[in-house]
């Protein structure tokens, strides 16, 4: 590992006596696309939460760029957030805005660009993801996976160095989701973006990342490249590869009854 | 859970509520410059302007009905017990300086109340739990800056002016209830009222409004900011802002009131 523009040490969380993220170590190079793994409940969102700065750890330290985000002055925080752009889950559009609204507000709010110069910026992060002439509607007149696409391309709008996707794919019919996937790979191919992506669809993942991270009740239980991830024989990362539910019940006699009832007998003992 | 565990856990969280609150309306006031129109952030102002429309201009007619309605009541109330005495004519005194003083802005807290305080705070909410308000801080935005300042530099504009309004409609209810009942003409009556009112009720009624403006504002933002879960979560803040702002205005007026009569007094 030479230069990490992420670098996470020792990041610890508990919420109400419950510990989320234990002691979690991870650096993210720069220009790589990494994916970070989890099944529900595994931390992977939590995590996401304290990269992007939305909520303090219990402990441990995260650096972007080399500042520590959670001790560094506002300013530098600001600095950092405007290297950073974040598609979350469910887009977070603002309802009240125009989809070129949207995307050009950081650059009307943050920036010193004339007016003609932002729509010009505008339209071409919309052109980038397929909505160039789709601006002047509203996000509850889009589609999801249109949703989605816009705000990747709010997400670009000040042409950030790490661009974080939070399930990208979640509720989007495979093809969306593959389109979607190959978006991710243009922006990290044709700008060098650093993106990390949390997310729990194995087939996109495999198709998208270097590296592969998974978490597993909070902490990190592998950090690998795809193929040496895919090869893995831990326990854990082959459930999880390989479709192995956990027991449904609490209780193997209640269980064993219904899947009696049920007609998938092959009884456990 | 013992009992000095949950005295202890209460008043921590009424602190908390508190020091929240605190903190929002320094952040806020702060913000509010970005606001304005020239010297803020380009465009920010439209944002007011729409607000000013929403707090203001739409609560026009319910504020000039209840008010209309106070004012008759009011004078009808108190004139009943004059006519007694044969001090009709004091109905004009009462009504004149109770609303200016007390009922305009006591009424017009209410109604904004009702009708803004809970929309900002399902407004706020649902930027909340659909991660706007996270969208927000992630693009070096700041939610108060943002979502509030414009809230509450046209709630500090509007709430005034619809106490003002308010006044004026109670009072010329009074002028309704008088005609009625003495023929007073209206000129009459408001040459009279003209000479009972002092500017001291006007400033204190003005005052009053501008505090209840910033509790309402920021009673309802920060309930929105601090919902959590789903839709139910949103319908929840918003009847707790209602609550809240209303409860917080009237003992603010209260405050105030005791603070102007011993003022007064002394």
């Amino acid at each position: 590992m030479k230069d990490p523009i992420i670098s996470i040490d020792g990041l610890t969380v508990d919420y109400g006596g419950r510990r989320v993220l234990d002691a979690v170590n991870l650096d993210i190079e720069r220009g790589e696309v990494i994916v970070l793994l989890g099944g529900s409940g595994s931390g992977k969102t939590t995590m996401l939460r304290h990269i992007i700065g939305l909520e303090r750890p219990d402990s441990g330290t995260i650096r972007v760029r080399g500042i520590d985000i959670n001790r560094c002055a506002p300013r530098e925080l600001e600095t950092v957030r405007r290297s950073m752009g974040v598609a979350f889950q469910e887009s977070a559009l603002f309802n009240s805005m125009s989809i070129e609204e949207n995307v050009s507000l950081a650059l009307r709010e943050l920036t010193t660009l004339a007016d003609p110069v932002i729509e010009i910026m505008t339209y071409m992060k919309l052109a980038a993801v397929g909505l160039g002439e789709s601006g002047r509607r509203l996000p509850q007149e889009l589609s999801g996976g249109m949703k989605k696409r816009a705000a990747v391309a709010r997400a670009t709008a000040l042409d950030p160095e790490i661009l974080v996707f939070d399930e990208p794919s979640a509720g989007l019919d495979p093809i969306v989701a593959a389109g979607l996937d190959d978006l991710i790979l243009l922006l990290n191919r044709a700008f060098r973006m650093t993106i990390l992506v949390v997310t729990h669809e194995l087939a996109s993942a495999f198709h998208i990342a270097d590296r592969i991270a998974m978490l597993y009740n909070g902490s990190l239980i592998a950090v690998d490249t795809k193929d040496s991830f895919r090869a893995s024989t831990q326990p854990r990362i082959r459930q999880f590869l390989d479709r192995v539910a956990d027991p449904i019940t609490e209780s193997p006699i209640v269980e064993n009854h219904l899947r009696e009832l049920a007609g998938m007998a092959e009884a456990k003992a | 859970m013992n009992v000095l565990e949950a005295i202890g856990r209460g008043v921590d969280n009424r602190l908390a509520y508190v020091g929240g609150l605190t903190i929002q309306f320094w952040s806020g006031l702060r913000s509010t410059r970005h606001v304005l129109p020239i010297a803020g952030k380009r465009g920010r102002w439209r944002a007011a302007i729409s607000q000013m429309a929403a707090i203001g201009v739409d609560a026009v007619p319910m504020v000039g009905i209840m008010s209309v309605c106070a004012g008759f009541i009011l004078a009808m109330q108190v004139g009943s017990e004059l006519r007694r005495w044969g001090a009709l004519q004091y109905v004009m005194d009462v009504v004149a300086v109770g609303f200016t003083r007390e009922l305009g802005p006591l009424l017009t807290a209410v109604v904004v109340s009702g009708r803004s305080g809970s929309a900002f705070s399902a407004e706020i909410g649902t930027m909340a739990v659909t991660s706007e308000i996270d969208a927000l801080r992630t693009m070096a935005l700041d939610p108060i800056e943002f979502v509030l300042a414009p809230k509450y530099l046209a709630a500090l504009i509007t709430i005034p002016c619809l106490t003002i309004l308010s006044s004026a409609f109670g009072i010329l209810a009074g002028a309704g209830f008088m005609y009625i009942s003495t023929k007073t003409t209206l000129p009459m009556y408001l040459r009279y009222i003209y000479n009972s009112i002092d500017l001291h009720d006007v400033f204190t009624g003005l005052l009053k409004s501008f505090v209840f403006a910033t509790i309402i504002v920021n009673v309802g933002c920060i309930e929105g900011f601090r919902t959590r879960g789903g839709p139910d979560a949103v319908g929840r803040s918003a009847t707790t802002a209602v609550v809240r702002s209303t409860y917080l205005v009237i003992l603010a007026d209260v405050f105030f009131t005791a603070i102007f009569y011993l003022v007064h007094k002394g």
